[in-house]
This record gives C-alpha cells, sequence and structure tokens, in this order.
C-alpha cells in the first residue's frame, strides 16, 4: 500500500490559527475570569498551554493543566492494556468554567470519556471543548465550541498533527492509503 | 501480564510500568471521588488462608476505586474450614467465572501452583516464606516517593538495609528481587538465627552488626518479629534482641541525613522499632500503607483492563 500525505496546515498557518482559538475563547468568556484550560493527553496539554501562553500575552491569565482519560475509555477492554498518562489539575474545578482542549475531534468519544473524567474531579460551572482540527465523522452528539480548522475527510484517511513539543515540528497532515 | 506470582518473572519495564502507574494511582486518594471506571464488570476475590488486615483491605480498597466488585473469603468461615481442599476452593471460585483471585497461603509456591488450575488471573499476596510480590513494589514505590519528595534522585545506586526476621519474611526474598531490578543494592541484618539458609547464594551482603550498617544506608527497613511463627530459641530474650537489632532513639542518630526508616507492618512497638523510630519525620510507614493500595491499583489495573485474549497470548 502506497501513503500519500498530503499537508493541511504549516507552522505558520498553525500559529495563526491558534491566536485565532486563543481570541475567540476570550471573548467567548469575556476576558479570562474563572476559566481554566486542561487539555486532554497526549497532544491536546502542549496545545492548552500554547493557548494560555498566547492569551498572557495579552495580559490574561489562565490556568493550564492536562486531563488523562485512559482509565475512562470506552475501548480500554478491546486492546492490549495501556499506559496511563498524569493528570495534573492547577486548581479546584468547581464552579470555574472548564475549557477542553483536543487536538484532532473524530468520533467523539475521547470527549466522552474526558466528560466522565470531569464528573468525577469536581463540578465546573461549564465546560466548552476547543479542537485544533474537527475532520468529521462523530458517532455521539459532541460538538466543538471553538475550531481551528475544518477539514473534511474519507473515514480511510489519517489526520496527523505534529507539535513541537512532542514530535519535533509543527504541522498537520492527512494521509491516505491509496 | 497474566499472573502476578513472584517478583523473578517481572522485567525492569514490567516493574517501571507498574510503578508509574501506582504514581497515577496514589493521586486518586486525595481525590473526593475515589473511584475510576477501568474495572467496571470484573470481578476480584480476595481468597486469604491465612489472616492479614492491611493486605486484603487495601486489595479490596484497589479493586473497589477501580470499580470491580471485590469479595472476600477466608478459610475461617468457609468451607476450606469443613475440609474442601485448596484446588476445589479455588475450582469452585473459578467456576462462578471471576476475572481475578488475590491469594495468600501459608505454602511457599501455592500460589503458582494454583495458577496451573483456573482460568482466573492469580496475584500473590504472599506465599508462605517465599514472596510478598505487591509488598516489595509498595515498599520502592514509597521509597521512590520520599526520594522524589526530597530531591534524592532515583533508586539507581541506593542501598538498603533490611534488617530483623528475615528467616520468616516473605517480603525480603520479594525486596532483595526487586531492589536489584531496580539498580539498588540490599544488606540484610540479622542474627545468624533468623538469616534464612541459602542467604549466601542471594548475591547481597550480610551483616550481623546494625551499628556499622546504620551509617552507610539510603533506607533501614525493620521487619517485624514474627512471634507467631516462633517456637523460641531464635534470641536469648528480648531485651538482648533489642540491643542487638532493634531500631531504638540513639540508634536513629545514627542514620546519615536523608534516610528513611520502612516498616512492612504491622509494628512490634518496643521491640524491632522504638516510637521514636516510628514517628520519626523520616519514618514511610504511613506512606507505605497508602502506597500499597496505590500499587495494588496499579497491579490490577494492569491484570485486568485490556484485553484478556491479548494478556494470555503474551504471556
Amino acid at each position: 500500500m502506497e501513503q500519500t500525505a498530503r499537508s493541511m496546515l504549516s507552522a505558520d498557518d498553525m500559529s495563526r490559527v491558534m491566536t485565532r482559538m486563543t481570541h475567540e475563547l476570550l471573548e467567548r468568556n469575556h476576558g479570562s475570569e474563572g476559566v481554566v484550560l486542561l487539555g486532554i493527553l497526549t497532544r491536546g496539554a502542549p496545545l492548552a498551554k500554547r493557548l494560555a501562553d498566547i492569551a498572557a500575552r495579552d495580559g490574561q491569565s489562565v490556568p493550564v493543566g492536562q486531563l488523562d482519560i485512559t482509565m475512562y475509555r470506552d475501548d480500554l477492554r478491546a486492546n492490549p492494556t495501556r499506559s496511563v498518562g498524569r493528570t495534573i489539575l492547577p486548581c479546584d474545578l468547581d464552579d470555574r468554567t472548564v475549557v477542553l482542549v483536543d487536538d484532532v475531534l473524530f468520533s467523539g468519544r475521547t470527549v466522552q470519556a474526558a466528560l466522565h473524567a470531569l464528573a468525577d474531579l469536581g463540578r465546573p460551572r461549564a465546560i466548552q471543548l476547543v479542537t485544533l482540527i474537527d475532520r468529521g465523522h462523530r458517532e455521539l452528539p459532541i460538538q466543538a465550541d471553538i475550531v481551528g480548522k475544518s477539514i473534511p475527510t474519507a473515514g480511510s484517511e489519517r489526520v496527523r498533527v505534529h507539535l513541537t513539543e512532542t514530535d519535533g515540528e509543527d504541522l498537520v497532515s492527512i494521509e491516505r492509503s491509496a | 501480564m497474566l499472573h502476578l506470582l513472584s517478583i523473578a518473572d517481572l522485567s525492569r519495564d514490567e516493574i517501571e510500568t507498574i510503578l508509574t502507574t501506582a504514581e497515577e494511582m496514589h493521586d486518586v486518594q486525595t481525590r473526593p471521588v475515589k473511584k475510576l471506571p477501568a474495572l467496571r464488570g470484573r470481578t476480584v476475590v480476595n481468597l486469604f488462608f491465612e489472616d492479614s488486615t492491611r493486605t486484603r483491605s487495601s486489595f479490596e480498597l484497589a479493586a473497589k476505586w477501580l470499580s470491580a466488585d471485590a469479595i472476600n473469603v477466608s478459610a475461617k468461615g468457609s468451607s476450606v474450614s469443613k475440609g474442601e481442599s485448596m484446588k476445589d476452593t479455588l475450582m469452585t471460585l473459578d467456576a462462578m467465572g471471576v476475572d481475578a483471585i488475590v491469594m495468600r497461603h501459608a505454602g511457599s509456591g501455592a500460589v503458582r501452583q494454583a495458577a496451573g488450575w483456573v482460568r482466573a488471573s492469580m496475584i500473590n499476596a504472599g506465599d508462605g516464606m517465599h514472596e510478598h510480590p505487591t509488598q516489595a513494589l509498595l515498599d520502592a514505590h514509597a521509597i521512590r516517593r520520599h526520594l522524589k519528595a526530597h530531591d534524592l534522585g532515583t533508586m539507581e545506586g541506593k542501598r538498603v538495609a533490611i534488617v530483623g526476621d528475615l528467616l520468616h519474611s516473605r517480603v525480603v526474598r520479594s525486596n532483595v528481587l526487586l531492589l536489584a531490578k531496580l539498580g539498588a543494592s540490599a544488606v540484610l541484618v540479622a542474627p545468624p538465627t533468623l538469616l534464612p539458609p541459602g542467604v549466601e547464594h542471594w548475591g547481597v551482603d550480610v551483616s550481623y552488626d546494625l551499628d556499622t550498617v546504620l551509617p552507610d544506608v539510603d533506607v533501614v527497613m525493620m521487619l517485624r518479629v514474627q512471634r507467631e511463627r516462633m517456637s523460641g530459641g531464635f534470641f536469648p530474650s528480648e531485651r538482648e534482641y533489642i540491643a542487638g537489632y532493634g531500631l531504638t532513639a540513639q540508634r536513629l542518630a545514627r542514620l546519615k541525613p536523608g534516610a528513611c526508616i520502612a516498616h512492612p507492618g504491622p509494628l512490634n512497638r518496643g521491640l524491632e522499632i522504638s516510637s521514636p523510630a516510628a514517628d520519626a519525620a523520616q519514618s514511610i510507614i504511613l506512606d507505605q500503607v497508602s502506597s500499597g493500595v496505590a500499587v495494588r491499583m496499579s497491579v490490577l489495573y494492569h491484570l485486568l483492563a485490556g484485553d484478556p485474549g491479548t494478556q494470555r497470548r503474551e504471556s
């Protein structure tokens, strides 16, 4: 099988998209009062940090943490045991607006697991969802509040998000098995 | 992994995985909702042919905090007291479709033998004088937490004294094996009558003199004098034992800065460990207890969370 990859976002594009998403987030919440960013492991975590860094440049300080949802996955039993990541909460979540950050929104099952995890960690006032890429094919009634880029895809394609923090470069591409 | 029978069966990678997951599980104890859904629908039986408080209750809590169903069967009050054989008891429980059996038995090797009879995952919670793998894992976890909290680096190159009744101890064998796999070294300290036979082949240092060992070690692990297994004659008197091998207030001062004190419990206060030592700032005894639940959650998770078919194929 031959693999073809199409670039969808370059490093420059990604930087512009992240800045726009941060502004949308601050606009939507009328500033950063009571907002907590939680990145879903693995790649949501560095993305959440970037959003917080961009907000800090605008003088808005947003606490940022990360969420591991391994234990809450609905496909835990279908795979060999997965290793568990670290959940880090920067503050109490009660009565805060928790903004979940992920790299790709696909079936929605990761977000569902994250919602279950949040229910065990506190009682936020509201939960919002920010995703860098929305590639469609939802299997659950879940939508993102803020999307970096919507990319219509075929089910057989794979969206690859590379981040400097985890992969050494910033790049989003689509791989198709031909 | 399908069973956890002995530290000897574990690779360094498997140990690291269990201990890393245990760190995450430890945080769950401080949360308002102490529950994770990972083992929903799984069943764990605690089958104890010997008495236990902390091991059994921490396995039960670990199972429940992972949302598994847990039941306790002890020899007293079960068909074992009517003369049912160990094999029949195990096969009966297995026939009920349980996923894991946590077993303690007075016979060394009993849990490994049981693993050959059942489909469920077997976890060794102490077999005679052989091994107690989850105790060694929780000791390592508690020591790592101490090292991390005080910026003392990793287990690599650390020296651990294991002191006391080593003859009747299953903890000592598991600990010696585990410490070696983590790059730490052990020195065993006991009167000659309380050293296990064949200890010279274990590849560890042995000493009869606690006072000369104490200043060199990073951890001093005091083991309980198991009066219930002693018919007498192992040492002349308790006073003499304390004089030679008790962690007294005077001996505390010989420990180097940053060294910690461990004890698997239950404590014989005033015998192998004095109250000033048990309650000292460098004592990690209570952290060992909370580590017990975290490590057992990690073990249950790694044995039971994934696809049973794959686990079986891998092992």
